[in-house]
């Protein structure tokens, strides 16, 4: 009953017409950037941040989150259309939604993949309303060893399912943490890797490493190549989209498994979008009565993994908002977002700041609602921008960049730094260590440090506190079977092949 | 590119970790209040270092029996190429101001990377610094970097 009261407020905060504009505008940017590839929500995140600073945070908040999962909806149609995944969750989408586009089909699969983003986004909402008020007051018995232990668990569980190598993965966030130290420490105002420059007394901005990283790395990345991509026709008019009563019913626990898989993978740090979607086509094949069609243009295939993707935004909000351990390279720039507005989210956010949780929740009602209106009757439109020259796309994107960090700082050193992060981005995805990590480990580096130096200050320098106490102990336990159980397999892998 | 290039990072990344270990032997390690500046920074460099080894054995391990990828320096030149451009252009964003500066990048990316006609240049060109002058200090009021002509 409570809930209720509170979501009513919510939508109250929700429905004031700035409010309704912001979620508009992030809906908007969302679906745009989602359907151009080689720009990502992470990016398009780090690239507005600055621009929030002189806005309302509930209201700064309510688009940030919108451009978030609006992303996930407009991500369908390059896999549809195009065969080309706008981000890495939407590759499964390519593997049946191009087949049916081929078949002539584009319609009712980028119609089934509205529906199914809107059924499980909605549901990944009411998942995130019930299940975090009671995990936020679970954590408010968290003190600073648990706190380290947390951040351990996160940064283990993000390193280990970033990528293919985990050394590069844990290598990456170690930079991360490394970068996060930079600048003057709190305790003891010793200045920690500056080079002697005063600039870097403190440290380096967030959104310098971010927009560096995610957004000149990208399209640095995207340059290599000049040409184009061919897409598929768009079918024209509303009838032409919607998907047919037989589609629908095919797509009965697609629907389902989406929505469930989607937002219980979204809770867990570091598994992300990316695997929701991937386990929930997997089951969806698992259980279907013609598993061997997969693959050839079915419409579970459409259904399952862009439900999953979409619900997991619902899950993933849950350990940002309640514990303050962001689970993705995109949720970590929504926490740096929400420490530059001045909160601390965590077990107090949502006590603290009930207008602005309730009112975000109650916004991504809206914003689904929104969004299934957008993705719709305007999917031909939104398809042309897939018609936009790179020429003219990425100089904008540059531009953004630099206007991003100067409006920040107004210093030129800052825009300097923006450049040499662009080039670490671009090295990066050369030699396939994931940039995750090391905005995870950058972002997380700071509480992490000052809750282990807090922790020992407790125990006056004894390590075992870690460990004495049952809920850090039991998380680093996690964190350690993480950590070593790839190792095990390796090594019985490796058993298999001498015995073979 | 991944695997020739671990070695290589590999051994930037091991040589990173030793200078952290430097840096942080030269704070203090723990005090009578607890754990110093230098502790955190002394754990993690270690560990960057042993994980730095491990990748750089592990990819000499696996060349012996699988052939290096190999390296497409065109695609990576066209890259760098790019961000040169940036890099010119960030440097001259003190003389010539933002919107010249960006106004001739932009020609750059669009003449040269993407070999569009010299018209096509100049209209995106001046149409980027238009629109970025439009949007950001007019609409927005948002401050862009100032050159020696005032603009």
């Amino acid at each position: 009953m409570e809930v209720i009261v509170y979501l009513l407020q919510g939508f109250a905060v929700a429905l004031s017409p700035l409010n309704l504009m912001w979620c508009f505008i992030g809906c908007f940017l969302g679906t745009v950037i989602g359907i151009l590839p080689g720009l990502g929500p992470a990016a398009t995140i780090a690239m507005l941040l600055p621009l929030t600073f002189k806005m309302d945070p509930t209201g700064a908040v309510i688009m940030l989150a919108g451009i978030y999962y609006g992303s996930k909806y407009g991500g369908s149609t390059t896999s549809i259309l195009l065969n080309v995944p706008g981000e890495s969750a939407s590759v499964v989408t390519c593997i049946d939604g191009y087949q049916m586009a081929k078949r002539g089909r584009a319609g009712a699969a980028l119609g089934i993949a509205a529906i199914a983003s809107f059924i499980a986004g909605t549901v990944g909402v009411l998942g995130l309303m019930l299940v975090a008020p009671p995990l936020a007051k679970f954590a408010l018995s968290f003190s600073s060893p648990e706190y380290f232990a947390l951040m351990c668990l996160g940064l283990a569980m993000v390193v280990l399912l970033a990528g293919e190598s985990m050394t590069k993965a844990l290598l990456a966030m170690l930079v991360g943490l490394w970068i996060a130290g930079m600048g003057t420490d709190l305790f003891t105002s010793t200045s920690r890797f500056t080079f002697g420059n005063a600039e870097m007394l403190d440290g380096i901005d967030f959104v310098v490493v971010a927009i560096g990283v995610f957004a000149l790395g990208e399209v640095l990345g995207n340059m290599e190549g000049r040409s184009g991509t061919q897409m598929l026709p768009v079918p024209k008019g509303l009838r032409n989209l919607l998907p047919t009563w037989q589609d629908l019913k095919d797509c009965r626990f697609a629907f389902f498994n989406g929505s469930v898989i989607g937002f219980l993978i979204g809770v867990l740090p570091g598994a992300g979008s990316t695997i929701a979607s991937f386990i929930s086509y997997g089951i969806e094949k698992a259980v279907s009565r013609h598993p061997e069609k997969f693959g050839t243009g079915v419409v579970e295939g459409v259904a399952a993994p862009e439900g999953a993707n979409n619900a997991e935004t619902g899950g993933a909000m849950v350990p940002l908002l309640t514990l303050g351990i962001p689970g993705s390279g995109t949720t970590a720039i929504l926490l740096a977002a929400f420490i530059l507005w001045g909160l601390r989210p965590g077990p107090l956010m949502i006590q603290d700041n009930p207008t602005l949780f309730w009112g975000l929740v109650a916004s991504m009602y809206i914003g689904n609602v929104m969004l299934l209106v957008l993705n719709l009757p305007l999917v031909p439109l939104f398809a042309q921008i897939l018609r936009l020259p790179a020429y003219v796309l990425y100089p904008a994107i540059f531009g953004i960049s630099i206007v991003g960090v100067y409006s920040t700082s107004s210093s030129l050193f800052d825009v300097w730094m923006l450049g040499a992060f662009g080039l670490i981005g671009y090295a990066m995805r050369k030699l396939e260590y994931p940039s995750a990590p090391l905005i995870l480990g950058f972002v997380l580096g700071d509480g992490m440090e000052r809750a282990l130096r807090q922790s020992l200050m407790m125990s006056q320098g004894d390590l075992s506190i870690l460990v004495s106490r049952p809920i850090s102990a039991t998380m680093l336990f996690l964190t350690v079977l993480i950590l070593v159980a790839p190792l095990f397999k390796k090594a019985n892998a490796w058993r298999v092949r001498a015995l073979g | 590119m991944a695997k020739s290039g671990d070695i290589v990072s590999g051994a930037v990344l091991a040589g990173l970790g030793v200078f952290i270990i430097v840096e942080a032997r030269g704070w203090e390690y723990a005090g009578p209040d607890g754990p110093g500046p230098g502790f955190f920074p002394l754990w993690y460099g270690v560990c960057m270092v042993a994980l730095s080894v491990l990748l750089v054995a592990m990819s000499l391990a696996q060349r012996a029996s699988v052939p290096a990828e190999p390296v497409n320096w065109r695609e990576i030149g066209r890259a760098l190429a790019a961000w040169a451009g940036l890099a010119l252009c960030v440097g001259f964003l003190k003389i010539l101001g933002f919107l010249l500066a960006f106004g001739l990048f932009t020609f750059f990316l669009v003449a040269v990377m993407y070999r569009r006609p010299l018209g096509t240049a100049a209209a995106v060109s001046v149409g980027a610094a238009l629109g970025f002058y439009l949007l950001f200090p007019l609409a927005l009021n948002v401050a862009l970097p100032i050159g020696k002509l005032g603009f």
